[in-house]
């Protein structure tokens, strides 16, 4: 799960890691008071306003913006709020900001990168430090990856004084700086483990004209197996930075996500339902969706799967691919002729079955009298979708 | 022969008594695997489905001779059955549990290796040695007796290579589900490993998807070690960037773990790919000639 910039500063300040002040704010006089606020208790004169939205490349997109005044303030507090900030993370259409954090603008001396992510190869942790901040560490990784400074931390002793003295040495740093980023290390570490992230980037990470390294942003991604030992961190969910659809679909236990094609895929288990949106592209048309059913794939799922499907214009087939196991295929079959007889299909439906009862289900969907493809290979359900798209291209 | 399981396994289920520790015990002992006890801690000296339960692993070890375990404990306790089944002595440890912390697969993880064990997932379907032994969730009827080494991320698509595999005369040595969690014991490495080393098993067929860099991994690995053939396929290649395809590790990332990325590896390493999940099981054929 992801979380916005303000809600990780509040987790990191909890576990001590130093931040960027600020506060935030959904409407202009909010902003406004805000400022005000930040002035008489802390004499902040300038500010920074930063759109809260879960992309990355903000700043870029326009939504973070340096205020001298508290009437700038408010002037750019009214072009970010409402607006739909396009970045290369939120797609064409951008993503509404519903609210602001007001920063106290920092003192910049030098930016750094640092972050603490899981290392699947060693499955272990890993912190990575580097002193290209303020870009992304992708780009880094990949032009210069001898830029970035590792320390994986071994679960028998946890991360060591040393590990984080080697990182802050690595980056140049000395005196009150080298002691403040030791500290900042060690307590970000902290947070991420106590707060099962699966990732807390900081970048940048300051160092201030004072000699202070403090947080300037803050990502931080939670491991969603482990929100049921965090019920305070799991109400930060924030619904709106996701595909309704998505939401809509969590809630019935399938894992829906909307993708851009013209074939609607229903499958179960993740990796089928990725091997089906691939077979749908070899067939010749676009996957519009990865939706895995899970084990259940009963009449109910699969009419609330049809439902989500449907309700992409784009989608001009329906492909459902089912390998019973321990969920027999007879039974899905009737789940779908009960789910076809209440939803209104508009677009071909070809349904594969394979695996136990697959005879049997293919039969019932066959006798059902709905205009139903049916399929036994995945071979030949792929060559059903294809004939359905040729079919539409020629009749369109 | 075979890999990890076979005649000689001696099967503890931890979560015997539950729901679904019920229902695929039942599936397992009607199979023919060796299911020798279950553990469900408070519900010690009970008898279920006609085998004993105890509460810790330690005893159906010392009782039953127990050295395989499965595990279907619910997530927040399943690490910590992973450990006890590794302090046990138990050599084969299969964790179908989906849904468990990171932070607590990082010291299960290191704990098993230490012990020496093997740990087969966690969120995978299990390993089957067709005809001997059945550790895990897969549906029997498809699986036949054979020559073929099986090793994949996913579930159900493991089953559709191993539908197919059947349907063309191609028998499995034995089928790995590895699980698609960003831990996971057992990787395709491993697994590779233990399947070139097994006289049985005559040609490999690794079922990937994009994320990570398993995959890439395991074509070093072809390139340096395999002697047998390898049929790969690896799913996703047609996921977005960023985005998450169900399982936790099946994500492409600051451009990395792209199937394409993982296609050119494997067959840069000699391994065949198969580009269409609907032909793995015809490529085999054609390859290595009608089943006899």
């Amino acid at each position: 799960m992801k979380v916005h910039e303000y809600q990780g500063k509040e987790i990191l300040a909890k576990y001590g890691v130093a931040t960027q002040g600020g506060m935030i704010a959904t409407t202009v006089d909010e902003a406004v008071a805000a400022a005000e606020k930040m002035h008489a208790e802390n004499g902040t004169e300038l500010f920074v306003v930063k759109a809260q939205i879960h992309a990355g490349g903000r700043g870029k997109g326009g939504g973070v913006k340096l205020a001298k005044s508290i009437d700038e303030v408010r002037e750019k507090a009214g072009d970010i709020l409402g607006m739909m900030l396009k970045t290369h993370q939120t797609g064409p259409e951008g993503q509404k900001v519903r609210t602001i954090l007001i920063a106290d603008a920092v003192d910049i001396k030098q930016e750094y990168y640092l972050g603490v992510t899981l290392d699947r190869q060693s499955s272990m942790n890993v912190i990575m430090a580097s002193t290209e901040g303020g870009v992304e560490i992708e780009t880094v990784a990949e032009e210069s990856p001898e830029k970035i400074l590792k320390e994986w931390i071994d679960p028998d002793v946890g991360l060591r004084p040393f590990q984080a003295s080697r990182l802050a040495f690595g980056l140049g740093l000395e005196g009150p700086a080298f002691k403040s980023a030791v500290k900042f290390i060690r307590a970000l570490y902290h947070a991420y483990v106590a707060t099962d992230s699966s990732l807390a980037e900081i970048n940048p990470l300051v160092l201030t004209e004072t000699g202070e390294i403090i947080a300037v942003d803050a990502k931080i991604n939670l491991d969603d197996n482990a929100l049921f030992r965090h019920k305070d961190l799991a109400e930060m969910r924030d619904t709106h930075e996701e595909d309704p659809l998505e939401v809509e679909s969590s809630e019935f236990g399938l894992n829906y996500v909307k993708l851009d094609g013209n074939v609607g895929c229903m499958v179960n288990g993740a990796g089928l339902a990725m091997a089906t949106m691939d077979i749908i592209k070899l067939a010749g048309g676009d996957p519009a969706n990865f939706l895995d059913v899970g084990g259940g794939a009963t009449a109910e799922t699969v009419e609330a799967g049809f439902r989500i499907i449907l309700k992409d214009p784009n989608v001009k087939a329906i492909l459902v691919n089912i390998f019973g196991g321990i969920v027999r295929c007879d039974r899905v079959a009737a789940g779908v002729v009960e789910a076809a007889n209440n939803v209104d299909i508009t677009v071909p439906l070809i349904v594969r079955l394979q695996g136990t009862n697959a005879e049997e289900g293919k039969a019932i969907l066959d006798e059902s009298g709905l205009d139903i493809e049916t399929a036994i290979l995945f071979k030949e359900a792929a060559e059903k979708v294809n004939g359905a798209l040729k079919q539409q291209s020629i009749s369109a | 022969m075979s890999i990890l399981v076979d005649k000689s396994t001696r099967l503890v289920v931890q979560g015997f008594t539950g729901k679904e520790g019920t229902f695929h015990s039942e599936q397992m002992i009607e199979y023919g695997t060796p299911l020798v006890a279950g553990v469900t801690p408070g519900k010690g000296g009970r008898s279920h489905l006609d085998r004993p339960v105890f509460n810790t692993v330690r005893e159906a070890v010392q009782k039953e001779g127990a050295n395989t375990s499965v595990i279907f404990v619910p997530p927040p306790f399943a690490a910590d059955a992973i450990i006890e089944a590794a302090e046990a002595g138990i050599q084969v440890i299969v964790c179908i549990t989906e849904g468990i912390p990171v932070n607590d697969m990082i010291p299960a993880y290191r704990y098993v290796k230490r012990r020496g064990a093997h740990l087969i997932g966690p969120n995978c379907p299990g390993v089957i040695t067709p005809g001997q032994a059945k550790i895990g969730i897969m549906p029997a009827s498809i699986f036949s007796e054979g020559s073929i080494g099986v090793i994949s991320r996913s579930g159900t698509l493991t089953y559709e290579a191993v539908d197919q595999l059947t349907r063309e005369g191609y028998g499995q040595s034995t089928a790995v589900g590895i699980g698609g969690d960003p831990i996971i014991g057992t990787r395709f490495v491993d697994a590779l490993e233990l399947f070139e080393a097994d006289d049985e098993t005559e040609a490999v067929v690794l079922i990937g998807e994009i994320g990570g860099s398993a995959e890439e991994e395991a074509a070093d690995f072809i390139k340096s070690s395999m002697s047998k053939p390898v049929f790969s396929f690896i799913a996703g290649a047609t996921a977005p960037p960023g985005r998450r395809m169900g399982h936790a590790g099946a994500i492409i990332a600051g451009g990395k773990g792209t199937a394409e990325d993982k296609f050119a590896a494997l067959e840069s390493a000699g391994s065949i790919v198969v580009k269409n999940p609907a032909v793995i099981g015809s490529t085999v054929r054609e390859h290595l000639g009608a089943a006899s």
